[in-house]
C-alpha cells in the first residue's frame, strides 16, 4: 500500500483537516491539534497549506494503532469558525448515512 | 441443505482462533495497518465511510433457518440491527467494530457460516442459483458441483494470491438465474450426446470499468474434469495476468488481449498436463458430496389445493402470487420469492427481526432452508401450494411480502456513497425515489418485468451494465452525475447496455427514467411486449429522442 505521504504532492485549495477511522471501532475521527483524534469535526486541526496539511497527515501516519486510512479532506469555515465538510463525501461521514430506514436505526 | 463435516467445522474455528490472535495484535500495534490489511480482507473486513463492514459468504445461496437467526443474532448484538444482502449472495454488516469481530465470526462458526473468501484477490465465494435442487427442469442441483468448487478452492495457496479477485457462478437450468455470463468462469450444466453430466464453460465475464460478456471457451467438459479444466484457466490467469496495473488485472483483460482462441490453446496446453491428475474426480467424491445434500421428505399434495383455490378471490394475494410463487419441481410445491424491496427502502435490507421471524416461517413452511439470490431478494424453496395464502399473510405482516418481484421496483442497487469509500454518488436514494415513483401496483404490473441496476461508481457492484435500465453514478465537479443506459440483461441471453446521452443530475434520474417508461409504453406493439423487446426492436433512438427532447 502506498502510504499518503509517498504521494509526490500534497496539495490543498482551502482548508483542511486530516481525517481517518478509529482502529478498534472503524468510527470517523479528525487528527486533533493537540497530537490526538476526535470524533468531533469542531475539534479538529485545521490546516490552510500544503507545508501544514503534509506535516499534519506525518503526524497522523505516525498513530498507526490510533486510526487508520488518514487523508486530506477539505473543510469549509464559517465567519463564526464553525467547521463543516468541504464535500458530499466528507458530509456522509460526518451525519451519516442520507437514506432513512433501516439504516438510521 | 448441505451438512459439513468435521474437517469443514474444524477448519471454520481454527480461522476464528487465528483472526482473533491477529486481531488482538493489531489493536496492540504488534501489526500495523499494512500487515493487517489483507489478514482483515481474508475475512470479509472491509474499511468503509463510516466504520468497518463484514461481508459474510453464503455458500451457493443456501442457509438453513438456524444460520439466518445467527445472521439476526451478529446484526442485533454486534451491529445495528440490519443488514444487507448483496448481488454475489453474501450478507454485509455495515456498521461492525473490530475488536468484536472475532466473537461475531465465533458466534457464526457455531452454526457452520464463516467470511472466507469474501474479500481478497483469492477465489471468491462460489455464487449459484437460487433455485438450485427444485428448479423444474433442471439438470441436476448445481450446488453439488459448487459445493465441490467450494472444497477445491478454500484456502488453496495456488488461489489465494492471484493478479485480482474471481468469481465463479454455475447455472443447471435453461434460464440463468445466476448471471454465469458476467462472471469470470461460467457454468452452466449440461448432459452430452451419451447422457453424461458436464459442463459448457465460459470466461472473461465481468463487469467493473471494462465490461466484457463471458464467451465460451468450451462446449463441454465431464464433470469428472471440470476442477482440472478450472485449475488450467487459472494456471494460464496466474501466469499472464498483470499484476502491474489493478485496472487491467481480471481475466477479462487477459481473455480480450489474447483473444478467446488464443486463450483457449494456452489452457488446453495446460490442460492436458493436468487432466489425468489426482484433480480427476471419481464418483466417489461426487456421490459423497450429493449425499451430504439433503433434500425435503415432500408430501403427494394436489396441483390445485382447496387453500389456494379460495385465496385467489384476494386480489391482494393474486398479485403477490403472480409475481413472488415460481413452479416447483415437485407437485403441490412452489418456490416463494421473499422481496427485500419495499417501497420506499433501501434494497436488500433486512433488519434482525425480519430475519428471526422469516427463519421462522421457513421453519413452519419451508423445511427450514431459505434462498439467497443475487437479486438481493431471497427465497423460501420448498412452500406447499397449501400454505401460501398463510405464508403470505405472516410475510406481509413483516413487511416481505410486496408484490414487486422483476418489476419495476424490484431494483438492484449497490450501497453507493451513503456506505462505501469506492463510491463516487449515492445508489440506494435514487432506487429509494424510484420505487416511490412507480409505487402503484397497477401501473407496475402494466409496465410488466423490467429490471434497474444502479452502482454508484464504476465498480459496477449494481450491476449497472446488464440492467435492462442501467444507472451509473459519476463524480463531475464535485456533483453526482447518473449515466443511463438501456437494453442490458443478465440472463442467457446476456447483453451491455447502450447509453442513451449525457449524464443527468442526482435530482433527475427518476424523471428520466419515468420518461424512458413512458416511451416504452407508448412504442410497445402490444401490451406483452416487455421492455426488453422493444429496445431490441427500436434500438436506443427513440428513447433518447424521448429523455433529451426536453433537456
Amino acid at each position: 500500500m502506498t502510504s499518503p505521504l509517498e504521494q509526490k504532492k500534497i496539495k490543498i485549495a482551502g482548508p483542511s483537516v486530516v481525517t481517518a477511522n478509529r482502529t478498534w471501532d472503524g468510527i470517523v475521527v479528525y487528527r486533533t491539534a493537540a497530537k490526538s483524534w476526535s470524533a468531533d469535526l469542531s475539534e479538529a486541526a485545521i490546516v490552510r497549506n500544503s507545508d501544514e496539511a503534509k506535516a499534519l497527515l506525518a503526524e497522523a501516519v505516525a498513530d498507526d494503532v490510533g486510526a487508520i486510512g488518514p487523508y486530506i479532506a477539505p473543510v469549509q469555515v464559517g465567519a463564526d469558525g464553525k467547521i463543516e465538510p468541504g464535500n458530499l463525501r466528507e458530509q456522509i461521514r460526518r451525519t451519516g448515512v442520507t437514506i432513512g430506514q433501516s439504516a438510521q436505526v | 441443505m448441505y451438512a459439513y463435516d468435521e474437517i469443514d467445522r474444524t477448519l471454520v474455528n481454527e480461522r476464528v482462533s487465528e483472526f482473533r490472535d491477529q486481531v488482538k495484535r493489531r489493536l496492540s500495534g504488534e501489526l500495523t495497518e499494512d500487515e493487517f490489511k489483507i489478514l482483515r480482507l481474508q475475512n470479509g473486513v472491509y474499511l468503509q465511510l463510516h466504520a468497518y463492514m463484514f461481508r459474510v459468504a453464503i455458500p451457493y445461496g443456501t442457509l438453513a433457518s438456524n444460520q439466518l437467526r445467527a445472521l439476526a443474532h451478529v446484526a442485533r448484538k454486534y451491529d445495528r440491527g440490519y443488514g444487507h444482502f448483496t448481488t454475489r449472495q453474501n450478507i454485509q454488516f455495515n456498521w461492525i467494530k473490530l475488536a468484536e469481530l472475532p466473537d461475531a465470526l465465533e458466534d457464526l462458526a457455531k452454526v457452520g457460516i464463516h467470511a472466507m473468501q469474501t474479500s481478497g484477490n483469492n477465489m471468491r465465494n462460489v455464487t449459484s442459483d437460487q433455485w438450485a435442487g427444485v428448479a423444474p427442469g433442471e439438470i441436476e442441483d448445481p450446488r453439488i458441483w459448487s459445493e465441490l468448487i467450494r472444497q477445491h478452492t478454500t484456502l488453496h495457496p495456488e488461489f489465494s494470491f492471484l493478479p485480482r479477485k474471481f468469481k465463479i457462478a454455475i447455472t443447471a437450468s435453461d434460464h440463468d438465474r445466476a448471471a454465469i455470463k458476467i462472471h469470470d468462469i461460467g457454468l452452466r450444466l449440461i448432459k452430452n450426446e451419451k447422457d453424461e453430466t458436464g459442463f459448457e464453460v465460459l470466461v472473461g465475464g465481468g463487469l467493473g470499468r471494462t465490461p466484457f460478456i463471458g464467451k465460451t471457451i468450451k462446449h463441454f467438459v465431464h464433470g469428472r474434469d471440470i476442477l482440472s479444466y478450472i485449475e488450467a484457466i487459472l494456471r494460464v490467469y496466474n501466469q499472464y495476468g498483470r499484476r502491474d496495473n489493478i485496472y487491467k488485472a481480471r481475466i477479462k483483460i487477459l481473455v480480450h488481449e489474447l483473444g478467446i482462441e488464443k486463450f483457449s490453446r494456452e489452457v488446453e496446453e495446460e490442460w492436458q498436463h493436468i487432466r489425468n491428475s489426482s484433480l480427476q474426480i471419481d464418483d466417489e467424491v461426487i456421490e459423497d458430496i450429493r449425499s451430504r445434500f439433503s433434500y425435503p421428505a415432500y408430501e403427494k399434495l394436489p396441483h390445485m389445493p382447496d387453500e389456494l383455490r379460495q385465496a385467489a378471490a384476494d386480489p391482494d394475494f393474486e398479485a403477490w402470487r403472480k409475481n413472488s410463487v415460481a413452479p416447483h419441481k415437485v407437485q403441490g410445491y412452489s418456490i416463494v420469492t421473499v422481496s427485500l424491496k419495499p417501497i420506499g427502502a433501501p434494497p436488500g435490507d433486512a433488519t434482525a427481526e425480519q430475519m428471526d421471524a422469516l427463519a421462522d416461517l421457513a421453519d413452519k413452511y419451508s423445511f427450514g432452508e431459505i434462498r439467497v439470490g443475487h437479486e438481493q431478494n431471497l427465497a423460501l424453496p420448498h412452500v406447499a401450494k397449501r400454505d401460501l395464502p398463510a405464508l403470505w399473510k405472516a410475510l406481509d405482516k413483516l413487511g416481505l411480502a410486496t408484490p414487486n418481484v422483476n418489476l419495476i421496483t424490484d431494483i438492484i442497487a449497490c450501497p453507493g456513497l451513503d456506505y462505501c469509500s469506492l463510491a463516487n454518488a449515492r445508489s440506494i436514494p435514487i432506487a429509494q425515489e424510484l420505487t416511490r415513483r412507480f409505487a402503484n401496483h397497477e401501473l407496475a404490473n402494466l409496465i410488466g418485468r423490467l429490471h434497474i441496476n444502479i452502482s454508484g461508481c464504476i465498480n459496477a457492484c449494481g450491476h449497472h451494465h446488464v440492467g435492462h435500465i442501467g444507472i451509473l453514478g459519476v463524480e463531475k465537479n464535485g456533483e453526482e452525475i447518473y449515466q443511463i443506459t438501456i437494453g442490458g440483461r443478465a440472463d442467457e441471453n446476456a447483453a451491455l447496455g447502450n447509453l442513451i446521452g449525457p449524464g443527468v443530475k442526482f435530482d433527475e434520474v427518476a424523471d428520466v427514467v419515468e420518461d424512458i417508461v413512458e416511451a416504452y409504453l407508448a412504442l410497445r406493439e402490444r401490451p406483452d411486449e416487455l421492455f426488453m423487446d422493444t429496445v431490441r426492436r427500436l434500438g436506443v433512438e427513440p428513447f433518447k429522442e424521448r429523455v433529451y427532447a426536453t433537456r
